[in-house]
């Protein structure tokens, strides 16, 4: 039952930096999700631990053993791929059994345990067919089912839900988790959907361009990001710009644009330029004028119906403008052009300093 | 009415025309009659019209073991080099595609070369390598290896090399690596992994290269007539009638005989053995088991690797590259001695040399443009199964048999066919039509590939922008196969300019650039070892200008 470790772990690939000093500890039959946007490196760090590629510097740990000069038929793992990569020459059931077969179990071992695994995976049917007669999410069980089947104790998935569609994606992730719980696996799974990560992980690695961002449960990414980028990333915030008028003892008094002054928290000086992240559904709406504490006062501009929320876009007087979401079915519907008070708690929002290099490029994917 | 107004009047004039059924249903009919009447018929009748002259052979049992121990050595012979090729093509292919050298490139282009060299040349080198104290016989004191039949088995692995490696280096280009990869993190090592998932994928490419190989080998006459000594396969076999006759050792009837004989029976059984591999070619399966697992582990890793790639880089250097190139030292040598300004000037043996060559490019251009332009419908056809399913199946297979028949035994019943119905046909037009007939199976094939590649989602977008059916080919379809097509214009050039067989049979005053060579080799014309090596030389270096300069032409353009 192994953990996984990697230590100052690089990649190029000619001039670009795919991993840039990787230090990352997964531990024994976690579920953890490397997470992030398209180039960020998550693949090539799984493509590595799995030995498909080799790194140009750095280790490897699967358990005790170190393992980056070992070859990937050597580390007892299990590779899901985005494209399944069925052997197109054989058959489902033939698919399956390829890892025990390649182990020399003897057929009615192999047997066995194709039956066991794709009654894991609930897939009884069509094992005689081909890979190119299944439908996408056949394809996708029996490639699961293949890379338990050969027993292996850590199971690596690189976007395995990434060919399927919206509805069978929502359900598969769940199955997958738990069989990975089930047997015990030390499973990594890579996905650019938050989530998809979020739902099934225990422990999430958030990464942009070679680097590790952040790594917690997903509550803690959530509730407590240590960037914009996260911030951005995981769920969704609104993004206020304003500058420190006065600190004292980590509680900030901060002048937005428009001249608007709110209460925050966070260890920033005073004078410095921040930026305020506040999630949609911390926002308190209130049809009219009132005053509260942390209030902004704007009209409803766009409204959205998405079935479980709506989601208001209001345009403060400043210009800047804040999407707030509500229950679709608790509360009374507003319409556009109403005036709104917004107010939040000051505890709830997240306080950053202003990147150097400007927002949109901070949070850009 | 400027050039760009003339075009655009022509576009649209052709984009008017292939939009009416009516039209392209013409062309489409005209390119298949004219693939039975010119190209698929004629051999097949030329042979039935001498049919009767088998009794002359039936009546002389020596002649009938003549011919079928002829016939025999040519199957040995193609199964033997065919295997061979196969089998060395594929650690090269392996080399060339995953190999992480930089060299690896230039090795590519290296291993073409035997393929420019036209074959008399390719013939005539190897005996020189293999056979003259010129060559490495100079290490060993006396002929290290004389004509006979271990020479043939060297020269057709060596000529067919290049044509197989490149079959594998596209399929393995072509394909998916995540398969390997993912047996590998199943627990294969990387031989079991090349054995239980790789070659089963690949295996159709493997067929192909083989039977290019094996056809190949059937019908190459010129350069095996050059190195093959007393030994007889089946065209060396018509060759020698070909000379008896001419000799007025051989009666007419008895050579016409002897020709339609052999030609049945080389036929008949390349026909079955090629049916035998298309239906249970596929469905032949290496058992799965590992026999040796501890083989497989000590096969898989990097010593391995390392003795598996130095030896596929020896067998290429000595026995395929070297000799190939090895005419070219006579031939410099005959650059500082008289040779070199005789040849220019015309004098002695080179009288009908530079005609020869002349006549060799000219012959091969033509036959080129003609090919390509009654050839591409028929590739369209093919590719898009415009017929249906079964019979655009039919039609391919039909367009493969010219490839199996050997070039002789085709010259051979072209010439009866086309001489007796039409006595008076110019030799140059029977020439033509022999040279179309070999190269037709090169032209579909390629073309129907490079087609086949663009996915018909490219056509179907173009049409939903507005396109008509001849902008459609013309601004979507051509620039994407101009690759693949010129690829396969070279193939065609260069058999023509190397076909030796046909010729010989099909005309008797033209004399093409390889009948002079081999002529000159045979010492039919008394011709210097120097002599021999320069006009070799020179034919070599103005086919790879050629090569070169289409190469340039198309480099750095999408690989289709």
């Amino acid at each position: 039952m192994p953990d996984v470790r990697v230590a100052n772990l690089t990649k190029k690939f000619g001039e670009i930096t795919a991993l840039d000093n990787i230090n990352l500890h997964i531990h024994d039959q976690e579920y953890f999700a490397l997470l992030g946007p398209s180039g960020c490196g998550k693949t090539t760090l799984l493509r590595l631990i799995a030995g498909l590629i080799e790194p140009d510097s750095g280790e490897i740990y699967i358990g005790e053993k170190r393992v980056d000069n070992v070859p990937p038929e050597a580390r007892d793992i299990g590779f899901v791929f985005q494209t399944f990569a069925l052997f197109p020459h054989m058959t489902a059931w033939e698919n399956v059994l390829y890892g025990p077969r390649v182990k020399n179990f003897d057929l009615k071992k192999a047997e066995t345990i194709g039956d066991e695994v794709l009654e894991m995976v609930k897939l009884h049917e069509r094992l005689d067919a081909y890979p190119n007669e299944l439908s996408g999410g056949m394809m996708q069980r029996i490639a699961v089912a293949r890379a338990l089947a050969a027993g292996a104790k850590t199971l690596l998935l690189d976007e395995p839900l990434g060919q399927l569609d919206a509805k069978v994606r929502n359900e598969i992730r769940y199955e997958i988790r738990k069989m990975a719980k089930d047997l015990n696996l030390t499973a990594i799974h890579v996905t650019h959907d938050q989530a998809e990560a979020m739902s099934i992980s225990d422990r999430i690695a958030v990464m942009k361009k070679g680097k590790i961002v952040q790594v917690g449960t997903p509550q803690e990414l959530y509730l407590q990001p240590s960037s914009l980028f996260v911030a951005h990333f995981i769920g969704e915030s609104n993004f206020l710009e304003g500058s420190v008028v006065d600190s004292s003892d980590g509680e900030l008094k901060i002048e937005l644009r428009g001249g608007v002054k709110v209460d925050a928290v966070g260890g920033v000086g005073k004078g410095e330029r921040v930026v305020l992240a506040i999630r949609p559904e911390i926002f308190a709406v209130e049809v009219g004028t009132h005053r509260r504490k942390n209030t902004l006062r704007g009209k409803i501009d766009k409204i959205t119906f998405e079935g479980t929320f709506i989601r208001y876009v209001i345009r403060f007087e400043s210009q800047d403008s804040a999407v707030v979401i509500r229950p679709s079915l608790a509360e009374t519907w507003m319409s556009i052009g109403t005036e709104v008070t917004l107010s939040f708690e000051p505890e709830k929002a997240h306080v950053f300093a202003y990147p150097a290099a400007g927002l949109m490029e901070e949070i850009s994917v | 009415m400027n050039r760009r107004t003339l075009q655009r009047k022509i576009t649209d004039a052709l984009n008017v025309l292939s939009s009416k059924k009516p039209v392209k249903c013409t062309m489409y009919l005209t390119a298949v009659i004219l693939f039975f009447v010119l190209i698929l018929v004629p051999p097949i009748l030329g042979i039935a019209i001498k049919w009767g002259t088998i009794q002359e052979v039936l009546d002389q049992p020596q002649l009938i073991g003549r011919t079928l121990s002829a016939v025999a050595n040519s199957f040995a012979i193609a199964l033997l080099v065919s295997a061979l090729d196969v089998l060395a093509g594929i650690p090269m292919a392996w080399l060339i595609t995953r190999g992480k050298s930089k060299w690896l490139s230039a090795l590519d282009t290296l291993a073409d070369l035997p393929f420019i060299v036209p074959t008399a040349a390719l013939g005539y080198s190897l005996l020189l390598f293999w056979n003259d104290p010129q060559g490495v016989s100079a290490l060993f004191g006396g002929s290290l290896i004389s004509p006979g039949w271990l020479l043939v088995v060297l020269l057709h692995f060596t000529f067919s090399y290049p044509v197989v490696v490149r079959v594998l280096v596209g399929a393995l280009l072509d394909y998916k690596k995540e398969y390997e990869q993912a047996s590998r993190t199943l627990g294969a090592v990387p031989f079991m992994a090349f054995r239980t998932v790789t070659s089963p994928i690949l295996k159709p490419s493997l067929i192909a290269a083989f039977i290019m190989s094996f056809a190949r080998s059937l019908s190459e006459t010129g350069a095996t007539f050059i190195v093959a000594g007393a030994f007889e396969n089946g065209p060396v076999f018509l060759q020698n009638m070909k000379q008896g006759f001419s000799d007025g050792l051989v009666t007419q009837a008895t050579y016409e005989g002897a020709t339609v004989f052999a030609s049945v029976i080389l036929i008949a059984i390349s026909c079955a053995i090629f049916a035998f591999i298309r239906i249970f070619g596929s469905k032949l399966k290496l058992p799965f088991k590992g026999m040796w697992p501890n083989i497989e582990r000590k096969l898989s890793y990097s010593k391995a690797a390392f003795s598996r790639n130095t030896t596929t880089m020896i067998v290429f250097v000595i026995i395929v590259l070297l000799p190939a190139l090895f005419v070219a030292l006579p031939a410099f040598q005959a650059v500082f001695t008289k040779t070199l300004p005789d040849a220019f000037s015309g004098s002695g043996v080179w009288s009908d040399y530079w005609q020869s060559l002349l006549l060799s490019y000219g012959l091969g251009a033509i036959v080129t443009v003609l090919g390509f332009i009654i050839g591409l419908p028929m590739a369209i056809l093919i590719a898009r199964k415009k017929l249906g399913k079964s019979l655009s199946a039919l039609l391919d297979i039909l367009v493969n048999i010219p490839l199996i028949v050997p070039s002789i035994a085709l010259g051979v019943s072209l010439k009866f066919f086309w001489k007796d119905s039409f006595p008076l046909m110019p030799e140059m037009l029977l020439l033509i039509f022999a040279h179309l007939a070999i190269t037709y199976p090169y032209i579909v094939k390629s073309m129907a590939a490079a087609f086949e590649r663009i996915s018909m989602d490219m056509e179907e977008a173009a049409r939903t922008l507005g396109a008509k059916p001849f902008s459609v080919f013309s601004t979507i379809i051509m620039p994407l196969t101009k690759y693949s097509i010129l690829s396969g214009a070279i193939m065609v050039f260069t058999r023509s300019v190397s076909e030796t067989g046909a010729t010989v049979a099909v005309v008797t005053s033209l004399r093409t650039a390889p009948v002079v060579i081999v002529d000159w080799v045979k010492g039919v014309v008394p011709a210097t070892s120097l002599e021999i090596g320069l006009g070799c030389g020179l034919l070599i270096l103005l086919s790879f200008i050629i090569l070169f300069a289409l190469r340039l032409v198309t480099r750095g353009k999408g690989r289709y």
